[in-house]
């Protein structure tokens, strides 16, 4: 009965679907957000997401290229972190604010 | 080995100088070291053929394989006497500066010597990539040295300088690859050298803008044009001239000026022949107004130096319309021009160099009764003025007549109308000359205070040297037109289909071997 | 002797003296300097007399001594040499040049004494003569426009020679330039010439000239004589180029004789007598040249019968005379155009020499107001002037009358004359012996007017014996061109030499209706032209010496006329407002609003149009990083879809 299936067996969709909404939920929280910290958390959550969908193609297509992808991003991960908090931590003794909004110098 | 030494030597001079750990015997060096180029350039006569046309002292290597850019030097008639001219002016341009330049010498010789390679490439380059590279190449030092030797509105002339020649270059560049690709499809593999564009058939229409060989004539002929400069791109000219410091000017006016005509001659007219007959009379006209405009506008500028600028525009209005009307007398008569008048008005940059050094201005009309006080000053300034207002047997008479001449024989109305510059020109240079030099004392001539000296003799032997030449080159003409005839010949004659054979270097045996067509 | 190095002596010396005083223009005095530059023009003349001698050896068709040097330009067809000619035309010249020449230099050593710049004055001198010789001996006309600029070149200098003065410099200038206007005609003569007969050489040019007259305007031969005439306009000031030699006056005094009066100017005359196979083979020329020359004559002398100033008065005389040689070459009457440049050459340049010895005694007056009675102190200076006056009014026997009296004939009698012709040539004739002898009456005769601090006194003799020679010049220099009609009753019959030795070298108009004039005609036209002269200053005596106060009763009587003449016609101003004024005006519009408001102005906004675009593109980059990876989740869903839905 495909109608119950959904309920009872988790296909590749339900991974994907999952990892999909994570991914969205994390890229709005980097596009609205303004705290600098909140933004960094996001991206790891997009980073999760797509570890998310790594895995599920890996154990549905038993290859295990995706499962060794996933310990790339977690180290990536974690060294971009670092680097990010680290930065943060710079900006907030310089600005004393950890809001975006105050970083525009860029501007052309 | 001749031509890549001659090229390149400057450079080596220029990081000497750039690393010499001494500041005060620099200047020493970098005349000993022009002197040096000079000479070494004058050995081309002792190789150089003059009753051969073909390309001589070759040295042809490739330099890029996949696309056919060639490392190439070559020299020809044409040629020649642009390269001498540019290591004429060298060691002159160094001795005039000696006082002037006083802050950054040593970068500013080094400029100097970068400069020179640059110019001296660009005259023997026969492949079109590797010219590119020299012709761009000269901009920068130039760009230097106009923006820091320069006078006070110096950033803005070296800006527009620098952005007016770069348009031009950047459409060439286009063209010079559009015509590599030619190569390929007419020879099987893609050349850049000089002479496979020459047998290059490009298809031409006539009456439209839009037929391949007025367009690719149009994008070489815009950055020439700029460079020259021909009316109405000239705007740039005056500016560059009067902010730049004197050795900038001369070096400008001298040899940077020539190779947009050197280029006319090399590249356009015998690259695309049909084009450059059938806009002859747009460069004619152009060059016509040019030389009326230049005159006339140079006619009451208040600056001395903007005056001159001015009437180089319509010197070399008179040397891009000898070369339209292509026959003997127009082209050797623009070539001899070319000399002439980075002669003529670069003595005459050095000589308003001198006077600038004594009062630090160039207004007219603050001097007057300058000859009763600096006399030898004002003899080598009429002399000058006289060879660029082209009294005979002084060398301007001798490339305007033929000039006019070949003008006239191809249409006697532009001879008409291009012969009142000799009119303007006596009156533009002349009522400078009386209210400088004439008349009682200005302002600055009879400032208690500051009282002018006359030339030095390091000044006086600046000046010598120019002083021969100007009468050297009008009362004799035929020792330098010689060693161009042949290759002036070659082109009038077979312009339609020009062809530049390659003559066996070392030998002197006259049989000239023919390019082989790259397989 | 060889004639090469012959010529090369003549040519080189007076250069070598330029050379010598030019480069030790500080060290030479006065006596040096102009030792040095007297005996290199004396050098130059023996040079001279030998050449001439030599030439008067050869037989009659083979008078012709050329010598080239080195090839100078050779470009295609066109092959120039340094080459020089010396045939009976221009063996006259170079007697005269280097003989006044010599004359004038003597005369200059003592003029000058007191001058500071005198080395460079006589340095100038030799150039002159330099070049001069290079003009009437070119071979071609080229070598000959050589010569034609360079003593334009050294008029210039010699006119501002004291160039603290603006008024003298300027007036070298507008000699300069207005020369440059005919030089300009000169070239593209030399063009139209070339591309026709296919050479400049003078000799080649007239073997060559179409032997039917030319009856289009736009002929070779008259397009070609026509742009060569107004260059000789333009040296030889005729109108409408005439007005730059009343300037010229500003040089010094010696420089108006040899160059204003006695060579230079004449040089245009020269010219087309050395061409005038050419000329006579377009009789449109010719008529123009006649009308012109005819014209100049009378317009000058009317101006000179109302100067003041002593060296104006000559300078429209010679303006004037120089007419009379265009009216003998534009009725193809060659031998007389190249007499009277010879006689001219003797009295003017002593009428212009004695002025200068006038003015040197009463201390550097000019205005002939303050004058008057000088006779009596300066006896030398008043009597060769005399002999000068009496052969420019043209008495008989003295030399301008045999010239001016050859001229008036052919001008009547010539198949290209014209009574008209005759009768302006009269009409100048008759005004010249009014102005010469009002100058006459107002500097030597007369009561003195002489302002008491002046004490005038006569020159030194290194002065005087030019004035003597020339004076002895102005009285026998006509015997040698004696006419048929008077030498048939003279005791001996006298041949016309100077008629006989030119012969060879001249065309006659091609027109075969050839007027013979009888004795009888002849005598008449003679007897006009000499009697009304006699009146003519008859009446100027009269009025200048008898009752002073008639002439300006006239003047008053005369009104806004005479102030028109003696304001020359307004003629400076005319070319000022209409010409020069209005360039200076379009020049300086042209720099402003075609330079630097349009072309520039194009240019910027070329600049600003790029710029623009930048600025445009440039709102995009806000410095939020979070539009930024708005943007880049943005263009990912526009490539996805692209790509996805294609």
């Amino acid at each position: 009965m495909p109608s119950t299936d959904v309920f009872t067996t988790i296909t590749l969709q339900h991974y994907l679907v999952l990892s999909a909404a994570l991914f969205m939920i994390g890229l709005t929280g980097v596009l609205l957000r303004r705290n600098v910290i909140v933004i960094m958390m996001c991206i790891e959550l997009m980073l999760n997401a797509v570890n998310l969908s790594f895995i599920a193609f890996s154990k549905f297509s038993g290859r295990i290229d995706g499962q060794i992808m996933v310990f790339f991003v977690l180290t990536i991960a974690a060294a971009e972190a670092a680097v990010g908090l680290a930065l943060i931590v710079c900006i907030f003794k310089r600005f004393r604010e950890v809001n975006i909004r105050f970083f525009e110098h860029l501007k052309g | 080995m001749l031509l890549s030494t001659i090229v390149f030597l400057p450079v080596v001079f220029a990081l000497v100088i750039a690393l010499w750990p001494r500041e005060n015997s620099l200047r020493h060096l970098a005349l000993g070291f022009s002197l040096i180029e000079f000479i070494l350039s004058l050995k081309i006569f002792q190789q150089f053929d003059p009753s051969s046309s073909s390309l001589q002292l070759v040295e042809k290597h490739m330099w890029i394989e996949r696309f056919g850019i060639q490392y190439f030097f070559g020299i020809d008639g044409i040629s020649l006497w642009l390269v001498i001219l540019t290591t004429f002016l060298t060691p002159i341009i160094i001795l005039a500066s000696w006082n002037s330049i006083d802050k950054r010498v040593k970068g500013f010789h080094a400029a100097l010597f970068l400069l020179q390679t640059a110019m001296l490439g660009t005259f023997l380059a026969f492949d079109a990539i590797f010219f590119y590279v020299f012709w761009e190449l000269s901009l920068i030092p130039m760009y230097f040295m106009v923006g820091i030797w320069g006078g006070t509105r110096r950033i803005y002339a070296t800006v527009k300088f620098f952005i007016f020649t770069m348009v031009g270059s950047v459409l060439m560049l286009i063209a010079m690859i559009y015509m590599m690709y030619l190569t390929q499809e007419a020879l099987g593999t893609m050349s850049a050298s000089l002479l496979d564009f020459y047998r290059l058939k490009i298809p031409f229409v006539g009456g439209t803008l839009l037929s391949l060989q007025s367009l690719l004539f149009f994008a070489f002929a815009l950055a020439f044009a700029i460079k020259v400069p021909i009316f109405p791109l000239h705007t740039w000219l005056p500016d560059a001239h009067v902010e730049a410091p004197t050795p900038g000017s001369v070096i400008l006016a001298g040899v940077m000026l020539k190779m947009g005509t050197y280029c006319f001659l090399r590249w356009i007219i015998p690259l695309f022949p049909e084009a450059a007959e059938y806009w002859a009379w747009l460069f004619l006209l152009l060059g016509v107004i040019g030389i009326v405009y230049g005159a006339l506008v140079a006619m009451v500028q208040p600056d001395v130096k903007k005056l001159v600028a001015y009437s180089s525009v319509s010197h070399m209005g008179y040397i891009i319309i000898g070369l339209f009307v292509f026959n003997s007398y127009g082209i050797t008569g623009g070539l001899y021009q070319m000399l002439n008048h980075g002669i003529s008005t670069g003595a005459l940059f050095i000589l308003i160099g001198m006077i600038y050094e004594r009062t630090h201005s160039r207004e007219i009309a603050r001097y007057g009764g300058l000859a009763s006080v600096l006399p030898i000053f004002t003899i080598f300034f009429f002399i000058v003025t006289m060879s660029s207002i082209a009294v005979p047997l002084t060398n301007g008479f001798i490339g305007e007549f033929l000039i006019l001449m070949g003008v006239f024989e191809k249409n006697p109305w532009f001879a008409a109308v291009a012969v009142t510059g000799v009119i303007l020109g006596a009156a533009y240079m002349l009522w400078m000359f009386m209210r400088v030099f004439f008349g009682p004392k200005g302002e600055l001539v009879s400032d208690e205070h500051h009282p002018l000296h006359d030339l030095n003799a390091r000044e006086i032997g600046v000046m010598i040297p120019l002083v021969v030449m100007i009468f050297w080159m009008g009362i004799f003409p035929n020792q330098f037109l010689d060693w161009s005839k042949a290759s002036v010949d070659h082109l009038v004659k077979n312009r339609s289909s020009y062809n530049l054979t390659i003559k066996a270097s070392g030998s002197h045996d006259p049989q000239a071997l023919p390019e082989e067509a790259a397989q | 002797m060889n004639h090469s190095l012959l010529m090369a002596i003549l040519l080189l010396s007076p250069f070598v003296g330029f050379l010598i005083n030019g480069l030790r223009w500080r060290k030479n005095g006065p006596n040096l300097a102009g030792g040095i530059a007297t005996v290199a023009i004396f050098i130059s003349f023996i040079c001279s007399v030998l050449l001439f001698v030599d030439l008067v050896s050869m037989p009659q068709e083979a008078r012709r001594i050329a010598v080239t040097f080195f090839e100078w330009i050779a470009v295609d067809r066109l092959k120039i040499g340094a080459g020089f000619v010396v045939d009976p035309i221009s063996a006259i010249m170079i007697l005269v040049i280097t003989g006044v020449g010599t004359l004038i230099h003597l005369f200059s050593v003592s003029y000058m004494h007191h001058d500071k710049g005198v080395a460079k004055y006589f340095a100038y001198l030799n150039l002159f003569v330099f070049n001069m010789l290079i003009l009437v001996l070119g071979d071609s006309l080229v070598t000959m426009f050589v010569g034609w600029e360079g003593v334009g070149l050294c008029s210039y200098l010699l006119i501002g020679f004291w160039f603290t003065d603006r008024e003298k410099a300027a007036a070298g200038m507008k000699a300069f330039i207005t020369n440059r206007i005919g030089d300009a005609a000169f070239l593209l003569g030399m063009f139209v010439l070339f591309m026709t007969f296919g050479t400049l050489n003078l000799h080649e040019l007239n073997e060559l000239a179409p032997t039917v007259a030319e009856g289009s305007w736009l002929g070779a031969a008259t397009l070609g004589t026509l742009l060569l005439f107004i260059g000789a306009t333009g040296k030889s000031a005729q109108i409408p180029l005439y007005v730059w030699l009343p300037d010229a006056m500003a040089g010094p005094t010696p420089v108006s004789a040899l160059i204003h009066a006695a060579t230079m100017v004449t040089a245009g005359v020269y010219m087309i007598v050395r061409l005038n196979a050419m000329f006579i083979a377009a009789p449109n020329t010719m008529m123009v040249i006649a009308v012109i020359g005819a014209a100049t004559a009378v317009f000058a002398a009317t101006i000179g019968m109302t100067q003041w100033d002593i060296k104006k008065v000559l300078a429209y005389s010679t303006v004037s005379q120089l007419g009379y040689m265009f009216l003998a070459a534009g009725v193809g009457a060659f031998g007389a155009a190249m007499f009277h440049l010879m006689t001219h050459a003797f009295f003017k340049a002593l009428m212009f020499l004695g002025s200068g010895s006038v003015i040197h005694a009463m201390h550097e007056e000019q205005d002939i107001r303050k004058m008057g009675a000088l006779k009596k102190y300066m006896p030398i200076t008043h009597f060769t002037f005399f002999l000068g006056w009496l052969a420019i009014i043209g008495m008989p026997p003295f030399a301008g009358f045999f010239s001016k009296d050859l001229i008036l004939e052919k001008a009547f009698a010539s198949p290209l004359g014209h009574p008209l012709l005759w009768a302006a040539g009269v009409l100048g004739a008759v005004m010249t012996a009014f102005y010469m002898t009002r100058l006459m009456a107002l500097t030597f005769w007369g009561k003195s007017r002489v302002p008491k601090e002046v004490h005038p006194h006569e020159s030194p003799w290194l002065m005087t014996i030019p004035l003597i020679v020339l004076g002895f010049l102005s009285v026998v220099g006509g015997w040698i061109g004696i006419p048929h009609v008077i030498s048939a009753i003279l005791p001996g019959h006298p041949a016309n030499i100077l008629g006989d030795w030119l012969a060879p070298m001249l065309k006659v108009p091609l027109s075969d209706a050839h007027h013979h004039l009888d004795a009888a005609t002849e005598w008449t036209l003679m007897g006009i032209s000499v009697v009304l002269a006699a009146i003519s200053a008859a009446v100027a005596y009269q009025f200048y010496v008898r009752s002073p106060e008639t002439p300006d009763k006239i003047a008053k009587a005369l009104g806004p006329v005479y102030q028109l003449v003696s304001k020359k016609y307004l003629i400076d101003e005319l070319y000022f407002g209409a010409v020069i004024n209005p360039l200076i005006r379009l020049s300086k519009n042209l720099w402003h609003h075609v330079d630097v408001n349009f072309i520039d102005k194009i240019t910027y906004v070329l600049g600003d149009l790029v710029r623009g675009g930048g600025s445009l593109v440039r709102t995009l980059q806000t410095g939020n990083m979070q539009l930024y990876a708005m943007y880049v989740g943005l263009g990912l869903v526009a490539i996805l879809s692209f790509v996805l839905m294609r």
